[in-house]
């Protein structure tokens, strides 16, 4: 069972703000959901491989090849922030 | 006859013998969207356009719409979320790059679900589009501006993505045909991503054989995209023969069930005896864990989702919030609110989801369970396939649903793609096609689904199905 605290722990993990009228909401639809999902419960999987990824790709290399990539003008071109070059942010240390 | 109510083939043919010009073409569906979009709601934004310059110079100038999650160099791009309000991508996606090599011209931005998480489009931050065989309806999702762009004749087709059901679904709600690839077919570069191990790219057109024309544009390997697959290229208009003799068509028992409009599930049997009848062989198969799908795929589809979008930080492009309090370090306050102002509530409710399943103490109950689920379900497809060359079902278990009738209730929208999921899990290639219409004229689809790889088993019996019924050639009324 998920309780509103849960989801708070939850929302600050995933850093979401969810406001005191959302938090029932949010619980009672996460709590469906889960109950649902809990239906693979009947499947015995225990000797299951899992599959992330249908095609079982393993470190897909490129040839190391200097090639022209995006310059960082570009890259900085519609930037909500910058400075000399780089991303700027608010402060970082309280 | 109106132009715009033409395929690309039949456009092509005109433009080639000289009776029409390509800017006809762009002429004539510029005034359709001016005269129709103002009720469907299908188009985002309009332009921009960028296969201007060479339209006419291409093969293929033809008028597509885009989904508003790929990439186009210069251009807003926002997966309809207002935490992208603003981003212009500094680069194209590699099937927009494809597109305009062809001469292809963009006139619009198509209406989806916010990041693809919904199956109504209206989640989306601009609100929803409408269905153009009834206004009051949704045209499915979450590519339904593009499906209901294609069905409302505003542009000629249009691409979508499809992560569980996202081209297949809305193309069934519209009446025409979409397909989503087989995993790896389509370069995904320069797709904003919802959930990798999933997501594809596909076309959404008129009719089969416009279907494989787009499929010829877009398909190949990238080196761009380590996912994409190097196999070649076929040319997929060489499958659109009229046969089926001797083709095995497999029929789930599962897929005849509990919840399956009555409508529907005899459209479907009525198609499965037009196959029969033209030589195909059908037999039941079984796909015992078909009812895992959904469950497998929210925990799945979820945790990959949370991880993509936790690039959406305000840090870098589009919207960044001014921080509120000053109880924690102005940049962690700057994240949160950020995402609390710049997501709307499905996709907090599905990053949350994912979240959850991911983190410590409940990733072996889910996120890994999940993961041995898909296996089983892709097994179940594999062992199918030993049998059988192609497998049809419903596209959808109902027609297309009201507007606002689903929305406060998520699970329940979840389970309309119940048909669909399975295809993504098992990374198969998957089309709908139009197979009739309910009691009240909304239009129903048929799903097939191949081997990897074996788009041209599905573009081969898709073709002999709609060459020998008239559903195709039905419009919906907008005037």
């Amino acid at each position: 069972m998920l309780n509103k605290e849960d989801v708070r722990y939850i929302a600050s993990l995933a850093r979401i703000r969810v406001t005191e009228d959302e938090l029932e909401g949010f619980t009672k639809n996460l709590e469906n959901i889960i109950s649902y999902v809990d239906q693979l419960n009947e499947l015995d999987v225990e000797k299951v491989e899992p599959t992330s990824h249908v095609l079982h790709l393993r470190n897909v290399y490129r040839p190391d090849l200097v090639k022209p990539s995006l310059s960082q003008q570009d890259a900085l071109k519609f930037a909500v922030d910058s400075y000399q070059g780089s991303f700027k942010v608010p402060r970082v240390i309280e | 006859m109106s132009l715009y109510t033409l395929t690309a083939h039949a456009l092509l043919d005109k433009i080639k013998s000289g009776q029409i010009s390509a800017a006809d073409v762009v002429a004539a569906f510029r005034k359709r969207i001016a005269d129709v979009d103002g009720k469907v709601k299908a188009l985002v934004r309009l332009g921009p356009d960028a296969g201007r310059d060479n339209g006419g110079s291409g093969l293929f100038p033809i008028p597509i719409a885009i989904k508003d999650n790929m990439c186009i160099r210069d251009v807003e791009t926002t997966c309809c979320s207002k935490i992208l309000k603003g981003f212009r991508p500094p680069y194209n996606a590699t099937v927009i790059e494809k597109i305009i090599e062809q001469g292809g011209v963009i006139l619009g931005q198509a209406n989806m679900d916010e990041f693809a998480f919904g199956s109504s489009c209206e989640t989306s931050c601009y609100g929803p589009t409408y269905n153009p065989w009834d206004l009051k309806r949704v045209p499915g999702g979450s590519s339904g501006g593009s499906a209901a762009s294609v069905a409302a004749d505003e542009v000629v087709w249009a691409l979508g993505s499809d992560t569980g059901g996202s081209i297949r679904q809305p193309a069934a709600f519209c009446g025409i045909v979409g397909l989503k690839p087989t995993y790896g077919r389509v370069s995904r570069y320069g797709l904003v991503a919802f959930a990798s191990s999933l997501d594809q790219i596909g076309p959404l057109t008129k009719d089969v054989h416009d279907c494989a024309l787009l499929m010829n544009i877009i398909s190949g390997y990238d080196r761009r995209d380590s996912t994409s697959v190097d196999v070649p290229v076929p040319d997929y208009t060489a499958s659109l023969i009229k046969d089926v003799k001797g083709l095995r068509i497999g029929i789930p028992k599962e897929c005849f069930i509990e919840g399956l409009n009555p409508e529907v599930e005899a459209s479907v049997r009525a198609a499965i005896e037009v196959l029969k009848k033209l030589g195909a062989l059908v037999v039941e198969i079984s796909l015992p864990h078909t009812k895992y799908a959904v469950a497998t795929y929210y925990i799945l589809a979820t945790a990959e989702a949370s991880s993509n979008l936790a690039r959406f930080d305000g840090v870098r492009h589009g919207l960044r919030a001014q921080p509120t309090t000053s109880r924690k370090a102005p940049i962690v306050d700057m994240f949160e609110e950020t995402r609390n102002q710049g997501f709307g509530a499905e996709a907090k409710r599905r990053i949350m989801l994912g979240t959850y399943s991911l983190s410590s103490g409940y990733y072996d109950a889910y996120y890994l369970k999940g993961q041995k689920a898909r296996t089983l379900i892709k097994n179940d497809f594999d062992k199918a396939f030993e049998s059988v060359d192609i497998i049809v079902t419903p596209t959808a278990p109902t027609t297309a649903f009201k507007v606002g009738e689903k929305i406060s209730d998520p699970l329940s929208m979840y389970l309309s793609d119940i048909y669909t999921i399975p295809a993504n899990l098992a990374g198969l290639p998957a089309m709908s096609l139009p197979c009739g219409f309910d009691q009240n004229g909304l239009p129903i689809g048929l799903q097939m689904v191949a081997k990897p790889f074996a788009e041209e088993t599905i573009f081969r019996a898709a073709y002999t199905y709609e060459q020998n019924t008239t559903w195709h050639t039905k419009k919906p009324v907008l005037n």
